[in-house]
């Protein structure tokens, strides 16, 4: 399978039959929760507690119903407004916006508790338009969402090695502290990489499954 | 939408200074009830602009039983509480518009998802 940041927009990529496909695709569900539920637990949110949390690329809510399975209220964007029609469908809880987020976060300061973003930041890193510069999209993003974050609290996003440099970089240009986890390295096969940032303070990066 | 995301978003058009708060007009609106969570609804009092939430949903017909101002008790007046969760939460705005109250520029909101996509000239 040919990874689908190369083939086109996201919005022309996941267009209605792809996200149907996507939606019911199992092993693909399987694989976002999974995505998801180690995202929310790096982002160390207080036991117990309903946050507020942004989904950046929420796509058609796999993510987000973790989210709600968790107890959180969440916001969801997304590009593609026919993965956000299946959201919907869906009976999704959270709060959905048709948005570009190389465009920047539209949320005043100190909104969300936690941040998370699964599959969906490489898609920034592609100029896919003439007047997409993924580094200015970058730089847009995530000056944007440090400035909407609660002081201290966490982003977290699961990327592949092949981007890890460029989204690093603009995020620690933004203020972001922390740094990459790594969970199972030794296995080509679940080998997963996440980038875990701190807005405010500097926390501990939390240590790899292995 | 419910009433506590459009009292975080503010304007990303260019240039826009402050851009809060977008005026939202709704044609169209849902109750859905949802679990009360008190500890949550405390926690949103040091984050939401009160006078903005109420104003809000007065305009859209959803502020009854809404003080002027927050109360002083408020984190231990359930009643206060229960009334703030409902026009955070339970208010959902289907159809109509969100308005940056800088450039003009609207945002329609459809099947209760604002577009927010700007044109090339407005990022
Ligand atoms: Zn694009």
């Amino acid at each position: 399978m040919s990874r689908p940041e190369y083939a086109a927009p996201p919005e022309l990529f996941y267009n209605a039959d792809e996200a149907a496909k996507y939606t019911q695709n199992t092993r693909m569900i399987q694989i976002q929760r999974q995505l998801t539920e180690r995202c929310l637990e790096l982002l160390n949110l207080p036991a117990e507690r309903a946050c507020f949390l942004l989904d950046v690329g929420c796509g058609s809510g796999l993510s987000g119903e973790q989210l709600t399975y968790g107890g959180h209220i969440w916001i969801g964007m997304d590009i593609s407004r026919d993965m956000l029609d299946v959201a919907n469908e869906r009976g999704c809880e959270g709060d959905l916006f048709e948005a570009d987020m190389g465009q920047g976060a539209f949320y005043k300061p100190g909104t969300f508790d936690g941040v998370i973003s699964v599959s969906a930041l490489q898609w920034l890193c592609n100029q896919d338009k003439r007047w997409h510069e993924p580094r200015k999209r970058l730089k847009k993003f995530f000056t944007t969402l440090y400035g909407c974050m609660w002081p201290g609290l966490s982003a977290s996003f699961p990327t592949d090695l092949w981007w890890l440099e460029m989204i690093t970089h603009a995020a620690m240009k933004a203020g972001f502290t922390g740094g990459v986890v790594v969970d199972y390295p030794h296995s080509t096969r679940a080998k997963k990489i996440y980038l875990c940032l701190f807005a405010g303070v500097v926390g501990n990066v939390p240590r790899g499954k292995t | 939408m419910k009433l506590l995301t459009h009292n975080m978003l503010k304007s990303h058009v260019k240039g826009v200074k402050d851009g809060y708060p977008l005026r939202l007009s709704a044609s169209k609106v849902e109750l859905k009830e949802v679990t009360f969570n008190a500890d949550f609804v405390v926690r949103m009092l040091d984050r939401i602009v009160w006078p903005v939430l109420r104003q809000t949903a007065i305009e859209i017909g959803q502020g009854d039983n809404l003080p002027t101002d927050i109360p002083a008790d408020a984190a231990t007046n359930e009643e206060f509480l229960r009334a703030m969760h409902h026009v955070l939460l339970e208010v959902l705005v289907l159809e109509g518009e969100l308005e940056c109250p800088e450039t003009g520029r609207k945002f329609p909101i459809k099947k209760g998802i604002p577009n927010m996509l700007l044109d090339e000239d407005e990022v």
